[in-house]
Parts: C-alpha cells; sequence; structure tokens
C-alpha cells in the first residue's frame, strides 16, 4: 500500500450534485502530485477531502496505512495552503505559524525554535512581528507555506495557491515551492488550473475533469501521449490544433489533405491534432497555411493562419525566423507526432 | 485650503447640532452650583455659582427615601452594577449564540434566529408582568440577579454578532481546523479578538440600555438598597419638608451631572478600541 491512497472516492454534495466519481488514486511518500483541470471539475472537492474539510459520500482514504474517513481534520496530521492563504489576521507572523503548535501542547521553547527555523528557510524572520495586513503578496505566500511547514505535517495540500500572485511572483513563488518541497521532502498535492504551474511542478500529474481523473502520468507522458482530446486540449501551450477527418482505409482525410498509413484500425469520423511545435516548414509539405498573424515572443514565433474552414490554426517557430503577414506557408508534421480521437467519445484511437 | 460653501453649510449644521446637545448638560451643569434659592428666583443659570461642593456633598452623602438609609453614591453603585451585568452578559450571550447560529449548521438555525429575532417586537416592556411572575416565583426580587437577568437576551446583538460573523471568511475555520483548533478555541481564539471592536460597540450600546431602565428596576425593588440611579431622579428631592419646603433644584441639578458621568467614562474608555478598530482593517 501506497502513502496516500484513495479508493473510489466519490463526493455527492446533499443538491444532488456529484463533484467527484469513483476516483482511484496512489500517491508515494515524498512525491509532488499535482490535480489539474479547469474550474469546477472538481479538483479541489477532492483535496478538501484528503484534508477532512469536506465529507466523503463512498469510497475509502488511507493515508500513511490509517483509514481517515472519520478522522478529524486536526487529527489527520495534514497542513493546507489556501488560495487567499487564510492568514489569522489578528496574530503577528509568528503566532500565525506558531497557533497549531500551540495547540498540539508543544511546549515554548521546542515552538520557538521551530517557528524560528521555518522563518529562516523562508526568508521571513524579519517579518515575524508584522500582521499579515503589513505584508505583501509574496510574503504572505511564505507565511502561509511556513504555517504548513512548521508543523512537519504527513501531507501538504496546495489549494491554487499561486492564483492571486502577479505573473512574474507566480514564477518565482513556483519555483520556490519545487525546491522547498523537495528539500523538506514532504508528499505534497498541489491544485491548479494553469497547465504551466501543473507541468512545472509534479512529479506526476492528473488531470481531472467533470469529477475523473481522465489521465494520471508524469507531465512528459501528458504531454507526448495524451489518451483523450480532453487531455491533448488542456496540456500544452499554445494549444493543440484541431481539425475534422475522417479515416478509411488506414488513410485520414481532413481539411484537404490526407495522411496515409495511420497506424490505427479505427474508421469513422475522427479530429484530428496536432501541436504547433510538431510543424515544420518544408516544401510541398501538407498543410498549406495563409498567415494571419504573427505572435513574437523573441524566443518563438506563434503563427496564426487560417487552414481552409479552420481559423487560428497555431503553428510555432523558432523566433529567428521572420515571418510576413498575408504569406502561406508550406507546412509537414514532424515524425508522425500527431494524434487522432475519436470524435464522438473523444478518445485516443491511434 | 479652499473652503467651500457646502462646507461651511455642513458646518454650521453640525455645530448647531452640538450646541442642542451641550447646551443643556452646561445649563445643568452651571445650575447645580447655585443654591436652590437663586435658581427658584432667578431661573436657571449659565455661569458657575459658589455653591459647587456644598450640592454635591450633599448629594453623595445625603441619606434619603423613606427609609432615611439610602443615598446617591449607593443608588450609583446599584445602577453601575446592574448596567455592567446586563452589558457584559449581553454581549457574552449574543456572541456565543451567534456563534452557535452561524458555524453549527442544523436545520432549525435559521427559524431560531428569526424566533430570537421576532423577540425584538417584544420588548421587557409588553412582557413585563409574566416577567415579574417569574422572577417573582424565583424569589430573585431585590436582588441583582433579578435586576439583571430578565435583560440579558438581546436580539439586537445576536442580530449583529451574527452578520458580522457571517463575513468572516470560510477558509479561516478550515484553517483553524487544520491546525488543531476546536470550536472553543476557534470562538476565544479567532471570533473574540476579531469582533473585539464589535464587542466594544455593543457594550457601549448595552451599558447605556442597563443603565437607563426605569420600569424594570422600579417594579422588581420594594428595598431601598438595590434602588438606582433614573429611579432616584424621580424618587429622591422630591418630597417636601413639612410641606412647605422649597424643591432641592440646585441638588437635582448635581444629581442628573453626577448621574452622566458612567456611561460617559464607558463610552470614553472604550472609544480607544471603536476607533482602533476604525483605522485598522484587519480583516
Amino acid at each position: 500500500m501506497s502513502f496516500l491512497d484513495l479508493k473510489n472516492v466519490t463526493k455527492i454534495y446533499p443538491n444532488g450534485t456529484k463533484a467527484v466519481h469513483e476516483t482511484s488514486l496512489s500517491i508515494d511518500e515524498g512525491e509532488f502530485m499535482v490535480f489539474v483541470g479547469p474550474s469546477g471539475c472538481g479538483k479541489s472537492t477532492l483535496l478538501r477531502m484528503v484534508a477532512g474539510l469536506e465529507d466523503i459520500t463512498e469510497g475509502d482514504i488511507n493515508l500513511d496505512g490509517k483509514l481517515m474517513n472519520e478522522v478529524d481534520p486536526s487529527e489527520r496530521d495534514v497542513a493546507m495552503v489556501f488560495q487567499n492563504y487564510a492568514l489569522y489576521p489578528h496574530m503577528n507572523v509568528y503566532n500565525n505559524l506558531a497557533y497549531g503548535l500551540k495547540n498540539r501542547g508543544i511546549d515554548k521553547e521546542t515552538i520557538e525554535q521551530k517557528v524560528n527555523d521555518a522563518a529562516k528557510l523562508l526568508q521571513i524572520s524579519d517579518y515575524l512581528q508584522r500582521k499579515p495586513s503589513m505584508l505583501s503578496g509574496g510574503q504572505r505566500q511564505r507565511v502561509a507555506m511556513g504555517r504548513a511547514i512548521v508543523r512537519n505535517p504527513k501531507i501538504f495540500l496546495f489549494d491554487e495557491p499561486l492564483s492571486n500572485l502577479d505573473a512574474k511572483l507566480r514564477i518565482q513563488m513556483r519555483l520556490e515551492i519545487k525546491k522547498l518541497q523537495q528539500k523538506v521532502g514532504v508528499t505534497s498535492i498541489f491544485v491548479t488550473h494553469d497547465q504551466v504551474e501543473a507541468m512545472t511542478l509534479a512529479d506526476r500529474l492528473a488531470v481531472i475533469n467533470n469529477g475523473i481523473i481522465e489521465q494520471l502520468g508524469t507531465p512528459i507522458e501528458i504531454y507526448d501521449n495524451p489518451k483523450s482530446l480532453f487531455v491533448a486540449g488542456f496540456i500544452g501551450s499554445p494549444q493543440m490544433n484541431f481539425l475534422d477527418g475522417n479515416l478509411k482505409n488506414k488513410t485520414l482525410s481532413a481539411e484537404g489533405f490526407e495522411i496515409k498509413d495511420v497506424n490505427t484500425e479505427h474508421e469513422g469520423e475522427v479530429t484530428l491534432g496536432i501541436r504547433p511545435e510538431h510543424l515544420v516548414q518544408s516544401e510541398n509539405g501538407l498543410i498549406n497555411l495563409k498567415v494571419d498573424l504573427v505572435e513574437q515572443l523573441g524566443s518563438d514565433n506563434l503563427v496564426y493562419g487560417q487552414l481552409k474552414n479552420i481559423k487560428d490554426f497555431c503553428y510555432r517557430c523558432p523566433g529567428n525566423q521572420t515571418i510576413e503577414k498575408g504569406s502561406n506557408l508550406s507546412l509537414n508534421i514532424e515524425n508522425k507526432k500527431y494524434y487522432i480521437f475519436d470524435k464522438s467519445t473523444g478518445k485516443r484511437v491511434n | 485650503m479652499k473652503i467651500k460653501p457646502l462646507q461651511i453649510i455642513a458646518h454650521i449644521i453640525l455645530i448647531i447640532g452640538v450646541l442642542l446637545m451641550v447646551v443643556p448638560i452646561w445649563i445643568s451643569f452651571a445650575s447645580s452650583s447655585h443654591d436652590s434659592v437663586t435658581i427658584l428666583t432667578e431661573g436657571m443659570k449659565f455661569h458657575i455659582g459658589d455653591q459647587l461642593a456644598r450640592n454635591y456633598n450633599e448629594v453623595l452623602n445625603e441619606k434619603g427615601g423613606w427609609s432615611e438609609e439610602v443615598t446617591a453614591a449607593k443608588m450609583f453603585i446599584n445602577s453601575f452594577i446592574m448596567a455592567l451585568g446586563i452589558a457584559t452578559l449581553k454581549v457574552v450571550i449574543s456572541a456565543m449564540s451567534a456563534y452557535a447560529l452561524v458555524y453549527y449548521r442544523f436545520k432549525l438555525a435559521v427559524p431560531i434566529f428569526w424566533l430570537i429575532f421576532i423577540t425584538l417586537l417584544v420588548p421587557l416592556e409588553v412582557r413585563i408582568f409574566p416577567s415579574y411572575k417569574i422572577v417573582s416565583d424565583l424569589g430573585l426580587t431585590n436582588s441583582y440577579t433579578g435586576l439583571i437577568l430578565p435583560l440579558v437576551a438581546s436580539a439586537t446583538a445576536t442580530f449583529f454578532f451574527r452578520q458580522f460573523y457571517k463575513t468572516i471568511p470560510d477558509e479561516l475555520l478550515e484553517s483553524a481546523k487544520l491546525d488543531g483548533a476546536n470550536a472553543w478555541s476557534f470562538f476565544i481564539d479567532f471570533l473574540v479578538p476579531l469582533s473585539k471592536t464589535m464587542i466594544a460597540a455593543m457594550f457601549i450600546f448595552m451599558f447605556v440600555y442597563g443603565y437607563s431602565q426605569y420600569l424594570w428596576p422600579l417594579i422588581m425593588t420594594t428595598a431601598e438598597e438595590y434602588w438606582t440611579v433614573v429611579m432616584g431622579m424621580k424618587i429622591i428631592y422630591t418630597e417636601s419638608y413639612e410641606g412647605v419646603a422649597l424643591p432641592r433644584t440646585a441638588e437635582r441639578f448635581a444629581y442628573i451631572i453626577l448621574s452622566m458621568i458612567p456611561p460617559v467614562l464607558v463610552v470614553v474608555f472604550l472609544q480607544k478600541w471603536f476607533i482602533k478598530g476604525l483605522i485598522q482593517t484587519e480583516k
């Protein structure tokens, strides 16, 4: 049995909404697991069930070999960082960090030492006497993490903790969280709707949609090998291009081009997915793109254009290439890196 | 800085308001420093006279009432105890019942809240006979408990605390839960400190409410040692002496001025918290 085990966990709210469907998941000790999905997909609910803040309608949650279903949140030995930090506004930073320890009946000297160690680790030692209202967003974020670290819990739970920060700080804190987790080595679950955050932080990633884990794997596995249309569209930036097509006798015909010898026996209506970064320019390529717009990011150019009836088809090329608006590009798919999904079920077929 | 006409008008209105509040108090104070004869013959005074010390000394120490035993000082103490008891218990009970209503999500919470709220329509004056019957059956007439207890439930304060608690984000409770706080420690460690300005405000209102109670102590107390200031205002110094004595107007004014001091002190003392809460936005 692994460190944290979720077995057929289901959550049905009193009003009948089914937020999480029979989800099973195992997380190893020290692992950094990220739940990613659009808002309202049930990822936060799942996290809150691990924390004990939501009742489990059906199924079991085991943490470190103990059944957690009926255990009070305060007894679970989990720590959580909330989206709005939920710092205690009337306590200074020191007491914010010390409160959980005090409740556990730890003696004063030990508390002081633990708080000071955590503060040092997070570089908030200078603010210990300040109230949360006198701190900046990044400092508050650190205090919230300090409050989690100081208790030395079995598991860290992060509920979209970076979404209140500005873009620059978010990237910085993302890095710090990852470093910190590696240093402290505590099992962590991180919930986010941001796929970049998910990709960068995760040891393993669970892509969740409509209360179901669509796919579970390392970030690179999921990026290289999405199992469904949803996962393919959700992971990767800029988003994968989708084209309607038809499969017959291992030949796929889509918007004005054909791909032969497709690696599938499937036939019928399909959706073809191509990542913008898997396209290369070549003479007599499959795809003819009429360029509408070029976004120059410096390192890369994002080229948006029209392909028959498809608008905003995206192609990503190195930043040193100059591409004129209005020009026609001839593109090929690199190394057969395309994905075919059944149109009705959304499942991958190649 | 340029002063706008609107500001001048606003200030004039405010000054008129202040004068309406302050002038009567000043007249009372000035009149309390003359002797009664002067006031009766010349009317109320605007300037300070020479009888100040004598009048106040007399008011505080003279024994009055039927038994000739109760002093104004004793009545001040009674009123203070009553107001303090009412205000403290009202705040404690309201805060705790609001806590129960907001955080214990039982089905009857909303109907119970409205039931409490409806009691606003039934002030003590309306239920004074049943209340008296209960208190007297319990043998609590002529006691501080009897003076305080029927007045400690407060729909108003419960309502205000409830509204305040509802603005506290759920994450705070959840975070506290994960930090090992139980129901009691969440109340003491979080709600009480967060609502301390609220508590101060409620305490002020309730203290003044308790202090100015008239009808209930009048009905409740037959023994003079439980008389309160407001009752005394009516009773004391009204009896004429030997049928020809003069009304003791100056002493009455002194008594009025003294009776204002305790509530003023409470306001002055708690105002510090009050304003602190207005400046610091901690939520």
